[in-house]
């Protein structure tokens, strides 16, 4: 049975099933925590990045303002923990209400302005996300303000090993998801959209409706990410809605090559690991205590060198440079 | 003669420019009814318009007799009228299956009967079916380009300007599909290269300066040498 599986699958699928089983026996062999931490955070993070992907990447619309799911995710989970008892029951309420939060916010910012330009929807979003953080701020007997709160979680998510191992399988299941998502009918008329919207209508489609679906989904996938976060953490305060954690998710998109959801995994690594290493340097001098300078440099030095990022070059190589050459024709179009 | 197609005083802007003024014409079914005119008499501001893609300010656009004029452009694609584009529209990140797939409505048999049909056609679509549209030469995005414009069911495609910056001999074979699909769909062609048009059209409208200014059989077009230089340039 098990071989028929194996035998229907992809050469690719197999890779990333035999990567996710590696890191899936990680935690038994690395004992230390701060190192298992920083992993789940990257999952978590690759997450969130790969639902900016399916924005950016595969449909072309900018968001400036995606941390707001993510906060959303975070803060409407942590509420009801906080209310509520910390039992399971109570939790997967809370994230079917944090779902549904971002899927209603999502729609009502993308039927407002994705019939519009995409930078308005950009410039919405941003708005929208300066919204919530203020009433995050202000809002202190719902959400404590800028102290945060913490807050009691069920007792099998107290292990820090448990958390990482859910953030795993969270982490393969929503790629897969998305996989399968984007390269069914939908996903290419998502890409059709991104590479010619008028052509894409001309052809009987309604782009509307296929991006106010793309957006939704894309909230809620940040959401969940932001709900693993917080379960994370078992702290919330408002810098889950600031516009760094934007910058970070747009870099760790780009870094990692946009339109290939594989691309911002390993984006979200690299950003992690240099947050992680970054921060350990802030004893030798003051300029990594401004990772934020570093991180713009290195923005500036991919957007010229590498504009598909690492898998999108990679991709790119193998298929004999066409997609750099059709970039420079977009460019200069 | 019954018309699928009928355009009655049309006018059109771009912005704030008046670029159709007054077109009137017919596409009577079954035919292939050409398009004529210099560089900015509006032949493709008129096919746009007819697709939605540019608002109509006045007249009429009626199309298997109903009234289309200002319907959103996936709605009157969905009518049954297929597009394929002055700059071809191919999605390059798309493969050549992919590009053609997305823009079936249906995967039923009669559909797939018309793909095999069309890439009978183009045996290169078949070769390079994998390959990202992106990647291909000129020739080759033209005839994707029609091949998905002819994949679905449509009674009227609008072709513009097939044989813009392409050899002589990829002209020829878009020509000689063009006259194959002739026989199975009827066709509104706008087209610069008259000796292509004259080849394919049973009846031309000439449009100058966002106005039709004459019209008859693509026989009648062609002894009439005054008429072509005045309104074509061609002696």
């Amino acid at each position: 049975m098990i071989g028929v599986i194996l035998k229907s699958m992809t050469k690719s699928n197999l890779i990333y099933l035999g990567v996710s089983a590696i890191l899936l026996i990680l935690p038994f062999i690395l004992t230390g925590r701060s190192v298992q931490f920083m992993i789940t955070q990257i999952f978590i993070f690759a997450i969130f990045a790969m639902s900016y992907d399916l924005l950016l990447g595969y449909t072309g619309i900018i968001s400036f303002g995606h941390a707001m799911f993510f906060g959303i995710g975070a803060y409407t989970t942590a509420i009801f923990m906080d209310r509520f008892d910390a039992s399971f029951g109570a939790l997967l309420i809370a994230i079917l209400v944090a779902v549904l939060f971002a899927a209603i916010v999502s729609f009502i910012v993308g039927i407002l302005t994705l019939r519009l330009k995409s930078h308005f929807y950009a410039m919405l979003t941003l708005a929208f996300a300066g919204l919530f953080l203020v009433a995050a701020e202000k809002w202190r007997t719902l959400t404590k303000g800028n102290d945060g709160f913490t807050f009691k979680v069920p007792e099998f998510l107290r292990d820090s090993t448990t958390i990482y191992i859910v953030s795993l399988i969270c982490l393969v299941l929503i790629f897969f998801g998305l996989r399968r998502m984007t390269q069914s009918p939908f996903g290419r008329v998502l890409v059709a959209i991104r590479e010619n919207e008028e052509r894409t209508v001309s052809l009987g489609f309604k782009v509307l409706h296929y991006k106010v679906m793309v957006s939704v989904v894309s909230g809620v996938v940040a959401s969940f990410a932001g709900v693993l976060y917080m379960l994370s953490l078992r702290f919330v305060n408002t810098s889950v809605f600031h516009t760094d954690v934007t910058i970070d998710v747009l870099l760790m998109t780009i870094i990692g090559g946009v339109g290939t959801l594989v691309g911002p995994i390993l984006g979200a690594a690299l950003i992690e690991l240099a947050h992680h290493w970054i921060s350990g340097l802030a004893n030798v001098h003051w300029i990594f205590e401004r990772w934020i300078i570093l991180y713009g440099t290195v923005y500036i030095l991919v957007v010229i060198f590498f504009p598909l990022g690492i898998v999108g070059t990679i991709r790119s190589k193998l298929s004999g440079g066409s997609m750099q050459k059709m970039l420079s024709k977009k460019k200069a179009g | 003669m019954s018309s699928l197609l009928k355009l009655s005083q049309v006018e059109a802007y771009i912005q704030q420019f008046h670029i159709l003024h007054d077109i009137n014409f017919e596409v009577p079914k079954g035919e292939v009814t050409v398009l004529l005119g210099r560089n900015g008499a509006g032949k493709t501001t008129t096919l746009r318009t007819i697709m939605g893609l540019n608002p109509v300010s006045k007249g009429s656009v009626v199309f298997k007799n109903e009234d289309i004029s200002n319907l959103k452009p996936h709605l009157i694609a969905n009518k049954g009228i297929g597009y394929v584009p002055e700059d071809q529209g191919i999605f390059g990140d798309l493969t050549v299956g992919e590009n053609l797939r997305v823009a079936m409505k249906r995967e039923d048999q009669e559909t797939t009967e018309r793909l095999d049909w069309i890439l009978d056609l183009f045996p290169d679509l078949k070769k390079f079916w994998k390959k990202p549209g992106g990647q291909l030469s000129g020739g080759q995005k033209q005839m994707l380009a029609i091949a998905r414009a002819y994949v679905n069911e449509n009674d009227l495609l609008l072709i513009d300007e097939p044989s813009k910056g392409l050899a002589p001999i990829v002209v020829e074979k878009v020509m000689e599909t063009i006259l194959q699909m002739k026989e199975k769909t009827t066709i509104l062609l706008v087209e610069q290269n008259f000796l292509m048009a004259s080849k394919i059209g049973d009846r031309f409208y000439i449009i100058d300066d966002g106005q039709t200014v004459h019209n008859g059989l693509m026989g009648e077009l062609k002894q009439d040498k005054a008429l072509m230089k005045k309104y074509l340039g061609v002696s």
